[in-house]
């Protein structure tokens, strides 16, 4: 089975192939350049150096967020053409899931923070268990204190950060957390699509395939002009 | 005989339309899903909704499109997407869909300017066109006066300075509590009023300028009926609405008619939204008339947001080259 991954979720493009057996191919691009002009090159690329047409390819996933709300639809409207005209399944994955996919093996918890607007995060709290990598608390968007005020509850645990919000935290914020805190390093810090394509297969096996039509991004948040009225500002 | 099949997207505001056209005639679907329910509690286009809107249309819009159309996806020769103007976010999710689509079905893809399928909606209309022409493009996002000389070849002679004539409309159904889009609204009301009793400014800016500015007009009415609240006067909002459509039509009409003459040419073409105006067509009309120039506008349908004007243009494009790679952004301010 092989699956072609995008996440355009954060400021990373990255396309990736994977199959059962090995991550085949992956594009990673911190870079300033827009998705939208990336995107689509990318994925073709990556498919001629694979040596794979689009026909070779099972499937398709998507990380379906949270992250940036253009970024999410750049990527998830391309692999809806994509999925659309080759009439191939597409499976979303969450962007947080994927994140912390990048950490297999550490211990204690595993606590992915992606950039949100209005000085906020997105994140989540896992931990690896016998049966992998396992969420312990509801997707969340909030401010980075009150990240670390729910952190510090997990008294002594080990906890590690990564994403692309770790600069959000100040100096003073992560000592609270004390000396169990580690932010992963540089090389496996941003979302990846290999990651978002490996669960993607996992969840395909478990033949948990998503509806074209209505698959939409995982916002978290409802749009600034709804969050404005539902507080009877408008 | 090849007939040429293009596939159209277009999501630049808040509509998700899906076309497919032959060879740049003959309209075999135009799927337009409109947002407007979504939007007029606002009062407007919220762009993230519109994003949002569309995510979730785009599938079952160009879905239907090929129904509608009965082609299979083999029968598709061409992908066109809107590249901009418009809401950079919502014609993110029309051009990557687009871009996807071409690469799937291995066919070109053409970027098409929105302003340039708002014009080609005359083409569109069976009637036979010819350059060179003129054209007044008017809608919520535009006011411009284009001279077209040819295919691909245009000049625009001038457009608004602040809102466009779309805009204003809006603005002033808002001032008036009317709901929102305001064209219809206002249209509706002006039907019943006396157009001459209440004197609004027309902005025809310096000798022979093309270009035009409704922000005067716009403040002359809010002034109007904020004096008459202050006076405790009854004001009729049907003379007001007739009074200030007119001001609108009376410049919109006078330096489209006058370009013709200068440019010395035969054909007005009136597209755009603002193009469904009754008052705005019959004005243009009985004007183009006694100068003997012929006026074409396309049915109200295709003056609004739709995909099929955009098939038409790109199939113009396509026929000269004019193709786009996998490299192709959405441009909020695209230039013509
Ligand atoms: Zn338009």
């Amino acid at each position: 089975m092989h699956v072609l991954a995008v996440n355009s979720a954060t400021g990373v493009a990255s396309v990736a192939v994977v199959n059962e057996e090995k991550v085949v191919s992956e594009f990673f691009l911190n870079t300033s350049k827009t998705h939208s002009e990336r995107l689509m090159p990318l994925i073709h690329e990556l498919l001629k150096y694979s040596d794979l047409e689009l026909s070779n390819l099972d499937a398709f996933a998507v990380a379906i967020g949270p992250g940036s709300f253009t970024g999410l639809r750049i990527g998830l409207a391309t692999v809806k053409g994509l999925a659309f005209f080759t009439q191939k399944p597409v499976v979303g994955v969450s962007t947080l899931d994927g994140l912390a996919a990048n950490l297999p093996y550490a211990g204690g918890l595993i606590c992915p923070v992606i950039y949100s607007k209005n000085n906020e995060v997105y994140s989540a709290i896992y931990i690896n268990s016998a049966g992998g990598l396992e969420r312990i608390s509801p997707y969340l968007a909030l401010s980075p204190k009150e990240l670390v005020l729910l952190l510090e509850q997990f008294d002594g645990r080990k906890i590690t950060f990564l994403g692309d919000a770790i600069y959000m935290f100040s100096e003073d914020l992560l000592e609270k957390l004390g000396s169990g805190l580690r932010i992963a390093p540089k090389e496996h810090r941003m979302p990846k699509a290999s990651t978002i394509g490996c669960l993607g297969i996992e969840k395909l096996k478990k033949g948990q395939v998503d509806k074209l039509e209505t698959l939409v991004p995982f916002y978290i948040r409802a749009s600034a002009a709804e969050e404005k009225r539902k507080k009877g500002r408008v | 005989m090849n007939i040429t099949k293009i596939l159209a997207i277009e999501t630049s505001c808040d509509e998700t339309s899906a076309a497919v056209v032959a060879d740049g005639k003959y309209i075999l679907s135009n799927v337009i899903s409109s947002q407007i329910k979504f939007h007029r509690e606002f009062g407007g286009v919220v762009p993230e909704i519109a994003s949002r809107k569309h995510i979730e249309n785009i599938v079952p819009v160009v879905r239907r499109a090929l129904m509608e159309a009965r082609c299979d996806f083999e029968d598709i020769d061409a992908v066109a997407v809107t590249q901009g103007p418009g809401l950079v976010g919502a014609l993110l999710v029309g051009l990557s869909f687009g871009k996807a689509a071409a690469y799937a079905l291995n066919v070109p893809l053409i970027g098409v300017n929105h302003l340039v399928g708002h014009i080609y909606a005359g083409f569109l209309t069976g009637e036979e066109v010819n350059f060179p022409l003129i054209s007044l493009v008017v809608s919520g996002g535009h006011t411009s006066i284009i001279y077209i000389k040819n295919h691909g070849d245009f000049e625009i002679l001038g457009q608004t300075r602040d809102d466009a004539a779309g805009e204003v409309f809006d603005k002033v159904a808002r001032a008036m509590g009317l709901g929102y889009p305001g064209g219809p609204e206002i249209e509706k009301l002006a039907r019943k009023g006396d157009a001459q009793r209440i004197k609004f400014p027309r902005a025809w800016l310096e000798e022979g300028s093309y270009d035009f500015s409704f922000s005067g007009l716009k403040s002359a009415v809010l002034n109007y009926l904020h004096n008459a609240k202050q006076r405790k006067e009854e004001v009729s909002f049907e003379d007001t609405a007739a009074a200030f459509q007119e001001a609108v039509v009376d410049v919109l009409v006078e330096k489209t008619i006058r370009a013709a003459s200068e440019k010395e040419v035969d054909t007005i073409l009136l597209v755009g939204g603002v193009a469904a105006n009754q008052r705005l067509r019959e004005e243009m009309a009985s004007s183009a008339d006694k100068k003997g120039l012929k006026l074409i506008v396309p049915p109200p349908i295709l003056c609004t947001d739709n995909a099929a004007m955009i098939a038409c243009a790109a199939y113009y494009q396509l026929k000269m080259g004019n193709c786009s790679d996998l490299f192709l952004n959405a441009e909020a301010d695209l230039q013509l």
